[in-house]
């Protein structure tokens, strides 16, 4: 916030189109997973430059990296930003929690006054708050005319100046590597997460198993957090980056070579020391089914974090991959018990 | 690289073309470029490219469209169906609140 300006709907807050190093650190901080669910910015009216009666009013969420990203798409412009309530969460997901909705909408352009502030009668919204927002609903309760821009707001200075016109690209959601690669960070946190949380369990496993004494039972813990590390690279780190090039539809299937990768990695690296910790073939092949299906299990996760995944094509993924899934951890898990209890 | 898309033969989109006035809302609002307008008509030329997220339907003046909507995210369906309310990225749409003709799943506990 740089200062404010007095208008007839009240005192707006005026924001740069510059972001400073707080704001990145903010982003980045996001990106690896950390807070979340509390980055926020009010709800309401922000003034972008100098905004007049004239000026376009566009519409955003309250979750702050939605926000940034879209006044750092408008160096040099003029402009209203009405911040809808989503509860600090981004545009699109938004959207389709009806939190970005057509009631939020209609009931922030009377409680900000936006009637008063400017002439015309139009809002620009984001393209992908149109699984929110009912723009003929929202034009009749508000009186005010709905126009979808374009859904990277990198595209929106063209968009404005071409009359409200988006090329076809502009309306398409892609998922690029890069895209995909921003993802990573926070889908490998969480998953590290978990690792953490069951980490005592496997170290006492190990020393269950652990017949040779204290410094052999760490070992085997170490080794198997080590093997749910290599299902957690090839499920959340691979498998997004190669996503579009790996075999088959679903997304469970295409984190199953990604897996067996990592599982034959694994072996290679820890069998020169299985004398030690007992990796013969029960084992090898109890790992040859636990990564591969750690893996598909991320890999299905991944849908959520996609850009073109429907809920019907999920529930026709699942019902296959989660039974397989659980059967092959279950299986992996017998095999290692039986390698490590019986021999 | 083509364009990415999920399974076939999966969504539930549908369309009316005896209510549709032509009017092409959903071909702006569509981000998987599923329908094209051609005499006045709208038509779905890529069907399996739907995401089933439902903004067609809601901005349908005319009602011509219907779909399940839902967000495609298997996380969300486990979280639903143990009854966990907040992990993973903390989204936990009720997949099975979600209405028929295009209203927007209620969301339930998102922070």
């Amino acid at each position: 916030m740089t200062a404010s300006i007095d208008t007839p709907a009240g005192r707006i807050p005026c924001v740069s189109s510059s972001l400073n190093f707080q704001d990145r650190l903010g982003t980045a901080k996001v990106r690896a997973g950390i807070g979340r669910n509390s980055y926020m910015v009010d709800p309401g009216l922000y003034a972008l430059g100098q905004p007049d009666t004239d000026s376009p009013v566009l519409i955003s969420a309250n979750y702050k990296m939605s926000f940034d990203n879209l006044r750092e798409a408008l160096p040099g412009r003029n402009a209203w930003i009405l911040v809808l309530d989503t509860n600090g969460i981004n545009v699109w997901c938004a959207a389709g929690k009806g939190t970005f909705g057509t009631d939020e909408l209609v009931g922030r352009i009377e409680e900000c006054g936006l009637r008063s502030l400017v002439n015309h009668r139009r809002v620009i919204v984001p393209q992908l708050g149109a699984a929110g927002i009912s723009a003929h609903e929202a034009q009749r309760l508000s009186g005010f005319k709905i126009t979808y821009g374009p859904i990277r707001a990198a595209d929106l200075p063209e968009f404005m100046d071409s009359d409200h016109k988006a090329r076809p690209e502009m309306r398409e959601k892609t998922f690029s590597t890069t895209e995909r690669l921003a993802l990573v960070p926070v889908e490998l946190v969480h998953a590290l997460k978990t690792l953490f949380f069951i980490f005592p369990s496997l170290l006492i496993l190990g020393g269950l198993a652990g017949t040779d004494g204290l410094r052999a039972s760490v070992a085997l813990g170490l080794l198997d957090t080590a093997g749910l590390m290599f299902g957690i690279l090839a499920g959340c780190v691979i498998t997004p980056l190669l996503l579009p090039w790996l075999p088959g539809r679903a997304f469970a299937a295409k984190g199953i070579p990604p897996g067996i990768a990592c599982a034959l990695l694994f072996l290679f690296l820890f069998l020169p020391a299985a004398s030690e910790i007992k990796l013969g073939a029960l084992a090898t092949s109890a790992w040859l089914l636990i990564i591969p299906a750690v893996s598909a299990y991320l890999a299905m996760n991944f849908t959520g974090c996609s850009t073109f995944t429907s809920l019907s094509g999920v529930k026709n993924e699942m019902r296959i991959a989660v039974p397989v899934e659980i059967g092959a951890v279950a299986a992996g898990v017998i095999l290692l018990a039986v390698s490590r209890f019986l021999f | 690289m083509g364009k990415l898309v999920y399974l076939k033969d999966v969504v539930t989109l549908g369309l009316d073309g005896e209510k549709c006035s032509g009017c092409g809302m959903c071909a702006v609002v569509c981000p998987r470029a599923v329908f094209e307008i051609s005499g006045r008509r709208a038509a779905i030329i890529d069907r399996d490219s739907c995401m089933e997220c439902g903004a067609c339907a809601l901005n349908c003046p005319t009602k011509a469209l219907h779909v399940k909507t839902g967000v495609g995210c298997a996380t969300a369906v486990i979280n639903s169906l143990l009854g966990i309310k907040t992990s993973g990225c903390d989204c936990t749409i009720d997949q099975y609140q979600t209405g028929d003709t295009g209203s927007p799943a209620a969301g339930s506990n998102c922070k």
